[in-house]
């Protein structure tokens, strides 16, 4: 008699790690001299083996790594006092208040001169700290990548997301002559920042490169999810050996194929659906950046702009007409 | 099996139950929103409404009845009462209409005497008194100056105060933090905290003071689709747009509409395709900025001390004071018709019924009766000032436009402004000022009196520079 089979269980879909794989535990590959020696044994923890590799460490700080953090925590305290101070030292309101704190850059007044502490210049030193942090942090992707004999892909595409970061922070504000222009450190000022820099450029939806931006923001949206269901789906045929279905194609890779052939006429192989997503992923921040950087050096007003060169349609007036009482000389 | 299969579902279902709890929290708004499109489709003109929270606006958003009418007939206040100052043309059952309509809409608990002095109604010993009678003017200046913002429904004592002897809703300026002196940390620049004043945003959260009080800029925008250098170039700066958002957030919250209300989506700044409201809008920023520079401010003195704020500044308006959440307040109740005394500041009229001649420095104008191209008593003063000041300065040119009301045939109308406009010309003329200095414009109808005979309308005005 056959058994009854369910139309949907969680169990057929392949959606949660259903089996946990031990080994024995290892340090990974010798390393060059000259090199730190990792830290930590290396130990399992069955939950987070769920999610991914159960095992944990050891881990290698090195030398980059160690700066990197001691840059990141003294940035990462001075954004934190500073709040504390604006809340009058209070924990419990620096608690409630948390994502409305901020550590703000410097007044317009100040332009590109170096502020006093207590009015944004405490904002230029964390500037200073969190971005060689962040450099390190990069140098060491780099570094880790090349002893390991990888690629340096991971190390370009944050690289990507620090151009962004610079361009935010350090470029425009440069290009536009005053520290202000420089995005607050701060959960919901940063946003709000995000919200007045288009206000005050007449809309950066209008930006084509903030377009490009959300196109391939979204775009890497959809091919993540794309690739992630198509190798889940062969999973039951060990699709998820992806590196070996590269050079050794399968009924796996075959069925993938064959399932984007038919729904949509055109499929990305085993290796090139990893160059859609990495590509898609860099230029993301690539292109914002460069959106960025124009909006106030060089275009005031993106609105205009795309009016200007039929970039948009303009819709048909549904409203009686306004007139700015501005021009009309009302008073005052 | 079942059973683990189950386990995760409902733990998978609490979940999502506490993912959904928690971005609610973070809304602080329970559903439903319902949304009415405003614009053209696809262009995001929308308004979001939550009938619920709009329910319970409407029931405390109400206007109270008005009283019947009383006689105008009897004596006046000013014969009967003394040192009646403002309203003193009103019969006594007028006044005490009026006064009975303060007490409820200002003082019904504490009644008369919140004002008044016991024993001697006439004594202005209580600032109270001093206080409601500025207001009273105040009151009639919104609604006689100030229609581009009110317009016919104008306002009453009840708009702001709702039965608070201070409106719930004013400003003062916010308190410094305590450690701000030779603290080297921590500096708030004027926003990144939650405040209410900006819709618990973190936007800078005395948008009040620049706009509402000062006249800074409000624009950042500017007009050229490039960066330009030199005197094109638009230096706003990010953070000036801040603070104007922080005046735009503060208005939503005070009208309880989005920003789609006034302004095109597409750009802020553009005023095509813009709601006619943002013309309302535009308005009402500069009454409340008038509000304050020229009734709350100079009370400052007559107000003790527990009524001012921290920094000693007087109680002042803006959006929310009168508008409370709803963008017409009281839903648009035309509350102030029943209470004409307070639609104008009372004049006596004048002999001819016209408006005295101005003569500024840049301006002259001078009114004629119903029909009539000639310049009579007043007005011909006007005309005698425009010919010295004319004589006085050789460099200057006068043009001169006709105007005519809005009652009676057009041509004729037209006609009729062209002979006004004449007369001018061929009295400065007379006068000996040369033809070159004096140049004619086109009859205009006056943009004010677009129905109706209005004795302002029929003038003539001239330009001088």
């Amino acid at each position: 008699m056959a058994q009854f089979k369910p139309l949907f269980s969680l169990e057929n879909q392949n959606l949660l790690t259903a089996v946990q794989p031990v080994g024995p535990l290892h340090d990974g590959p010798a390393l060059p001299r000259g090199d730190w020696r990792r830290s930590g044994k290396p130990f399992l923890f069955h939950l987070l083996g769920r999610i991914g590799n159960a095992q944990i460490g050891p881990i290698y700080l090195g030398g980059l790594g160690v700066a990197s953090l001691v840059f990141g925590t003294l940035a990462f305290n001075i954004i934190g006092f500073n709040m504390l101070a604006s809340v009058d030292w209070s924990p419990l309101q620096l608690i409630r208040q948390l994502f409305w704190l901020a550590l703000e850059p410097p007044p317009p007044s100040f332009g590109l001169s170096i502020p006093p502490l207590a009015q944004g210049g405490w904002w230029l030193v964390v500037g200073f700290l969190l971005t060689t942090s962040i450099l390190l942090w990069w140098a060491r992707t780099y570094r880790r990548a090349r002893q390991l004999g990888l690629g340096t892909h991971v190390a370009w595409a944050f690289a990507a997301a620090i151009w962004l970061y610079l361009v935010c922070g350090f470029f425009r504000p440069i290009m536009m002559g005053s520290w202000s222009e420089a995005v607050p450190f701060g959960i919901f000022p940063h946003l709000d920042w995000v919200s007045a820099i288009s206000l005050r450029h007449g809309n950066l939806f209008y930006n084509p490169f903030h377009a490009l931006s959300i196109v391939f923001l979204y775009g890497s949206v959809l091919l993540f999810a794309m690739h992630g269901a198509t190798i889940l789906a062969v999973g039951r045929y060990g699709g998820e050996r992806e590196i070996e279905q590269i050079v050794d194609r399968g009924t796996a890779s075959e069925r993938a194929a064959l399932f984007w052939r038919w729904t949509m006429g055109f499929n990305a192989s085993m290796e090139s659906i990893h160059r859609w997503a990495w590509w898609f992923a860099v230029l993301c921040p690539l292109v914002g950046g460069i959106g960025i950087l124009l909006t106030g050096p060089v275009v005031d007003n993106w609105y205009l702009w795309s009016m200007k060169h039929h970039v948009v349609p303009s819709y048909p007036q549904v409203f009686p007409v306004s007139i700015d009482p501005a021009l009309l000389g009302a008073k005052p | 099996m079942s059973n683990l299969a189950t386990l995760k579902l409902s733990g998978l279902r609490l979940l999502a139950a506490g993912l959904a709890a928690m971005a609610l929290a973070g809304c602080g708004e329970r559903p439903p929103i319902e949304t009415k499109q405003l614009g053209y489709r696809g262009t995001g003109m929308e308004q979001n409404v939550n009938p619920r929270l709009e329910a319970a606006k409407v029931a405390v958003n109400q206007a109270p009845v008005a009283a019947d009418p009383a006689s105008a007939d009897g004596p006046k206040a000013s014969q009967v009462y003394q040192n009646v100052k403002v309203l003193g043309h009103l019969s006594v059952a007028e006044f005490s209409r009026h006064m009975n309509a303060i007490t409820q809409w200002v003082s019904p608990k504490e009644g008369c005497i919140y004002c008044h002095v016991g024993e001697n109604f006439a004594d202005d010993g209580k600032y109270t008194k001093i206080v409601a009678r500025r207001m009273i003017q105040m009151t009639q200046h919104i609604n006689q100056d100030w229609q581009k913002h009110v317009a016919a429904t104008g306002v009453t004592c009840y708009t702001c105060h709702r039965g608070n002897p201070v409106p719930e809703n004013v400003w003062y300026k916010p308190a410094d933090r305590k450690y701000t002196a030779n603290s080297i940390m921590g500096d708030l620049a004027g926003q990144n905290y939650a405040s209410k004043s900006v819709g618990y945003s973190s936007l800078p959260f005395d948008p009040f003071t620049p706009y509402l009080l000062e006249d800074k800029p409000i624009r950042v925008n500017g007009n050229e689709a490039l960066k330009f250098t030199g005197a094109a170039a638009n230096n706003n700066s990010t953070k000036q747009a801040e603070h104007t958002y922080a005046l735009m957030v503060h208005m939503s919250q005070g009208l309880g509409v989005n920003c789609t209300t006034c302004h095109n989506t597409q750009n802020f700044q553009e005023w095509t395709n813009a709601p006619p409201q943002r013309v309302t809008a535009w308005h009402g920023i500069r009454m409340a900025r008038d509000l304050n520079n020229a009734y709350m401010v100079p009370l400052t003195d007559t107000f003790p001390a527990n009524r001012k704020g921290v920094h000693g500044d007087v109680a002042k308006v803006n959006c929310l004071t009168c508008h409370q959440g709803v963008q017409k307040p009281l839903y648009g109740a035309a509350m102030a018709k029943a209470y004409p005394e307070l639609l104008a500041p009372y004049k006596a009229p004048a002999s001819d019924g016209l408006p005295a001649p101005l003569a500024e420095a840049m301006r002259s104008v001078m009114y004629f009766a119903v029909g009539s191209a000639t310049l009579e008593g007043e007005q011909a003063k006007g005309m005698a000032q425009l010919v010295s000041s004319m004589a006085a300065n050789q460099a200057i040119k006068a043009t001169i436009s006709g105007y005519h009301s809005a009652s009676g045939e057009l041509a004729a109308n037209q006609e009729l402004a062209k002979q006004r406009a004449f007369m001018v010309r061929d009295s400065l003329l007379a006068a000996g000022i040369a033809p070159a200095r004096v140049v004619l414009d086109k009859p205009l109808q006056a943009e004010a009196n677009l129905a109706g005979e209005d004795p302002a309308a029929r003038r003539v005005e001239v330009s001088v520079k």
